[in-house]
């Protein structure tokens, strides 16, 4: 019972950091249809400036910060640079942003090399509570938690604003939204660079709970990015959120009974949900 | 006096992918009138429509709105310079609701288009209770009241209808004949419409379009009463 306890919390802490990694990649699809193979690359480097500001300053919060403002910056200049360009030409989209991951992957090892980096939690969090026979750890909780005020300010970003009723029209109908007098390409680029931004800040978080990462982690997290995206329906942020966690589960018990499978969990997953649901758990192309 | 020109397409052509679309379009359209574009399937009247307002840009030819020479404008500039499409799919926005589909389309959220919303919402009253529900939900026919009205909300100086008819029963039809009559005093409107019932009811002036190009125009009292050019380029007129 206590180890299902804590698989359970060590699941939903991975699924947060997913959906953070995930919603960006989802929107800018949704919106442009723009797949964008540089996004794991952006969590990675929101890895190395949360981790190297946490190791150099000792302050956790600014490190979060600084992955945040990184991550920013690497999406509006990537947004602004090359993927403004190629609207609407997919196959150059994904060309150029496959170009991008692996220019981004080398360059982070010009200054920190190409090993791996150990990644710490802060002192205040390294700790756990014990309830009973269950052993909580508090970083996970901290993870949880910091997922769902994000996912909580998104989602009232989304229902109560303008710019995010833009966003879920232009999911559904981007040519409606401009003929209603909207540059689309402006939303979308602020929605890439919050996408980026959200995409660092999950790298920074998650960092710490792997104890250490490396310029490969990029490629690793893309690929389960674009599962999550597909498993929850490309352009729903709702369905990123569970399908996000659906994902941080799974891997999680599997991991626990069979650690070798816990990436294949991922893929079948994904097979069972597009199988019974080929547009996903929120697909647009489900009325 | 000839009324003003709101709208003056010449020799307008347009190129999708490699395909030579529209050949020549000609229009003359004025101020505070109901033009209608008719013609077979295919003929070319969606994409004239969409190459106005800039959705599929004219490879040739010049489009002049309002005195301005609007080709090769973004479809959002030129819809900010007055101009509106009701699409022949509608493009309502299912996820969002009624009040929001009306909420997106607003430039502005000022006093007169608050008015005008009231105005539209009584101009087709079935809207009125389902504002807070998905536009999902709502019949072909709401739907097209809805996409219809949502393009009044802006005091847009000219509205482009494509074949709002379509799929509609005919109750519904003459409930948008009457619905068009009442925006025609606020808009000027471009109508695309292959329902000959519902264009000679609203229709003032019009254009025929064939392969690409405007191939005749004139007033519609002379095409209702001209069957040899309905059936020529219509097929009506066969039957009966
Ligand atoms: N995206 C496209 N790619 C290739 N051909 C197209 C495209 N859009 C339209 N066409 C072609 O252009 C021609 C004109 O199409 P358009 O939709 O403008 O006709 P229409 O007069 O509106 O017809 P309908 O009465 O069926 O709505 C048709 O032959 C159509 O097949
Ligand atoms: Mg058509």
């Amino acid at each position: 019972m206590d180890i299902f306890v804590n698989l359970t919390i060590a699941g939903l802490a991975t699924g947060m950091m997913y959906y953070l990694l995930s919603s960006g990649l989802s929107l800018i699809y949704g919106l442009m249809g723009v797949l964008n193979f540089a996004h794991g690359s952006v969590f990675m480097y929101g890895c190395y400036a949360g981790v190297y500001t946490f190791s150099k300053t000792g302050n956790f919060a600014l490190g979060i910060i600084a992955a945040v403002v990184v991550g920013a910056i690497v999406g509006w200049v990537m947004e602004r640079v090359v993927i403004s360009k190629v609207y609407g030409q997919h196959l150059a989209q994904m060309l150029l942003t496959t170009g991008l991951m692996l220019l981004l992957n080398e360059l982070i090892k010009i200054p920190f090399g190409s090993n791996i980096l150990p990644a710490f939690q802060p002192e205040s969090l390294q700790s756990s509570w014990q309830v009973g026979e269950v052993v909580i750890v508090k970083y996970r909780v901290f993870l949880i938690v910091l997922g769902l005020i994000v996912a909580v300010i998104l989602n009232a970003i989304m229902s109560k604003t303008k710019l995010g009723m833009t966003v879920r029209a232009g999911v559904q109908n981007p040519e409606m939204v401009q003929v209603l007098g909207i540059n689309i390409k402006k939303v979308f680029s602020f929605v890439f660079l919050l996408g980026s931004a959200l995409s660092a800040l999950g790298g920074a978080l998650m960092a710490p709970a792997l104890g250490a990462v490396n310029p490969e982690i990029g490629l690793m997290y893309q690929m389960t990015g674009f599962m999550v995206v597909v498993i929850g329906g490309m352009g729903s942020l709702t369905g990123t959120l569970l399908s996000a966690l659906l994902v941080g589960l799974a891997s999680s018990y599997t991991a626990y009974v069979y650690p070798d499978a816990a990436t294949a969990v991922i893929v079948i997953v994904m097979i069972v949900v597009l199988l019974i649901k080929p547009s996903g758990l929120f697909g647009k192309g489900a009325e | 006096m000839p009324d003003k020109l709101i709208l003056k397409v010449k020799d307008m052509e347009t190129h999708i992918g490699q395909y030579h679309i529209l050949q020549g379009v000609n229009l003359e359209v004025p101020e505070g009138h109901v033009t209608v574009l008719i013609g077979r399937n295919g003929a070319g009247k969606t994409t004239t429509l969409r190459s106005i307002i800039g959705l599929t840009p004219p490879s040739k030819g010049s489009v002049e709105f309002n005195g301005q020479m609007i080709h090769g404008l973004p479809p959002y500039t030129i819809a900010l310079k007055g101009m509106a499409l009701v699409p022949e799919d509608q493009g309502i926005f299912s996820t969002l609701t009624v009040e929001e589909n009306f909420k997106i389309a607003m430039q502005k959220e000022d006093k007169v288009t608050l008015e005008r919303k009231d105005w539209i919402l009584d101009v087709f009253p079935d809207l009125k209770p389902k504002l807070k529900q998905k536009a999902g939900g709502l019949s072909g026919g709401q739907k097209q009241m809805l996409s219809i009205g949502r393009s009044l909300v802006n005091d847009n100086k000219l509205l482009l209808i494509d074949e709002p008819s379509k799929g509609l029963a005919p109750i519904m039809v003459e409930t948008l004949a009457n619905a068009i009559k009442q925006i025609k005093s606020h808009t000027t409107v471009v109508l695309v419409e292959q329902n000959f019932w519902l264009a000679s009811a609203v229709g003032e002036r019009y254009y025929i379009i064939d392969d690409g190009q405007t191939v005749h125009e004139g007033v519609m009292e002379d095409l209702i009463k001209d069957k040899v050019l309905q059936q020529r380029y219509l097929g009506i007129g066969t039957k009966e």
